[in-house]
């Protein structure tokens, strides 16, 4: 591919993301945030915790005949989280955790979607936590529930790969955090 | 009329195994539950649930024991409203013993923390995650908690009375190497 076709596919795609956000907001295919969840479970001496963030909005234009067309964005409040717990809620949104004070938001911009199988489907992308950024892959389902769609997968995440929690946590919190979701999408 | 006959080994074994068990998870209780959050304090509340489990398992061993071999009868000497609040405070201890790591296990899966036994065997979730009765629990198992100290208090004030006060050898019932009954 040359310089000039990959400029003009990059300039593609800068419309098609802009004209996809529009017609999001135009059109409504955001999320619905009431009907959806994002879940993340870590694991303290074997014991797995769940907590859940209850604010987080996006975009997912999704058609499984045109894949290549498909783009999903997503921003989670990281103070949002929520364990049930208040006084572990107000040390996680620290410094040593989430610090969410100078990180607010972490997101997820999708890059790209392939099939892997009969309704399998994953997405490609990137993910920022505490302002660092690293390459994920998403793997999800899709159904339909009356006239919304719905997008469910899990995925793990390394914590160490954002700074999430401090050395002295390594002995009794595992690296590795289950990141669930469950995305209603109108469209 | 065997009062002069002690408990059996494995009554003995069973009983110093759980006051044990009993005075490890109280202390342990009082001292993690206000600690600052930290990888030692969840530590903590991952031993004092396994004390918990264990002593949950040994109260139905226990208890079962105790309904095959049942406990050597208090000397006629005794005055009856003593043999029953000797009978009463026992069943109210038994009954402690399975209740509260049955508040514990309920108020862990309540607060979304689940126990997994030695860090291997999750205990599965009896209530799902519910913050209110989470609070509600955690006062349950404090005051359930409480009133086994009172009632440990009450049981040890007896023992010791049998033992300094009247002299009459029923400590021995109990105690390894401690003289046997003399009545």
């Amino acid at each position: 591919m040359n310089a000039r076709v990959a400029g003009s596919l990059s300039r593609w795609f800068a419309t098609l993301l802009a004209a996809a956000t529009l017609t999001a907001v135009a059109v409504a295919s955001g999320i619905d945030a009431t009907k959806s969840e994002i879940a993340a479970t870590f694991r303290q001496m074997n014991v797995p915790v769940e907590g859940r963030f209850k604010i987080f909005h996006g975009v997912v234009n999704f058609d499984p005949v045109n894949l290549t067309a498909a783009r999903a964005r997503i921003e989670i409040d990281t103070a949002s989280f929520d364990l049930g717990a208040p006084e572990y809620e107000e040390e996680l949104r620290g410094k040593e955790w989430f610090d969410t004070s100078a990180y607010p938001k972490a997101s997820f911009i999708s890059s790209g979607v392939v099939a892997v199988g009969p309704n399998r489907f994953e997405a490609k992308g990137k993910f920022t936590l505490k302002g660092k950024t690293q390459e994920i892959k998403v793997p999800f389902t899709r159904r339909s529930d009356g006239g919304v769609q719905v997008y469910e997968g899990e995925l793990p995440i390394s914590r160490k790969a954002y700074a999430i929690g401090s050395a002295e946590w390594d002995d009794t919190l595992e690296d590795k955090v289950i990141v669930k979701f469950r995305i209603t999408a109108a469209k | 009329m065997n009062g002069g006959a002690r408990y059996t080994g494995m009554a003995i074994s069973l009983h110093w195994l759980i006051a044990l068990l009993i005075f490890a998870g109280w202390g342990l209780g009082f001292y993690m539950h206000d600690l600052p959050l930290s990888p030692a304090k969840l530590r903590y509340y991952s031993w004092h649930k396994w004390m918990g489990v264990t002593t949950f398992i040994l109260a139905f061993l226990r208890a079962g024991w105790l309904a095959t071999h049942p406990a050597p009868r208090l000397p006629r000497v005794i005055p009856p409203w003593q043999t029953r609040t000797a009978r009463i405070t026992h069943f109210v201890l038994y009954l402690l013993m399975f209740l509260i790591p049955l508040s514990g296990w309920l108020m862990s899966s309540a607060k979304g923390v689940p126990t997994v036994y030695f860090g291997v065997l999750p205990l599965p979730d009896l209530i799902g995650k519910d913050k209110a009765l989470g609070d509600f629990l955690v006062q349950v198992h404090k005051w359930l908690a409480f009133g086994l100290a009172a009632l440990v208090g009450l049981h040890i004030a007896a023992a010791m009375k049998h033992h300094f006060m009247d002299r009459d050898g029923l400590m021995g019932r109990m105690v390894p190497f401690l003289k046997s009954p003399r009545l």
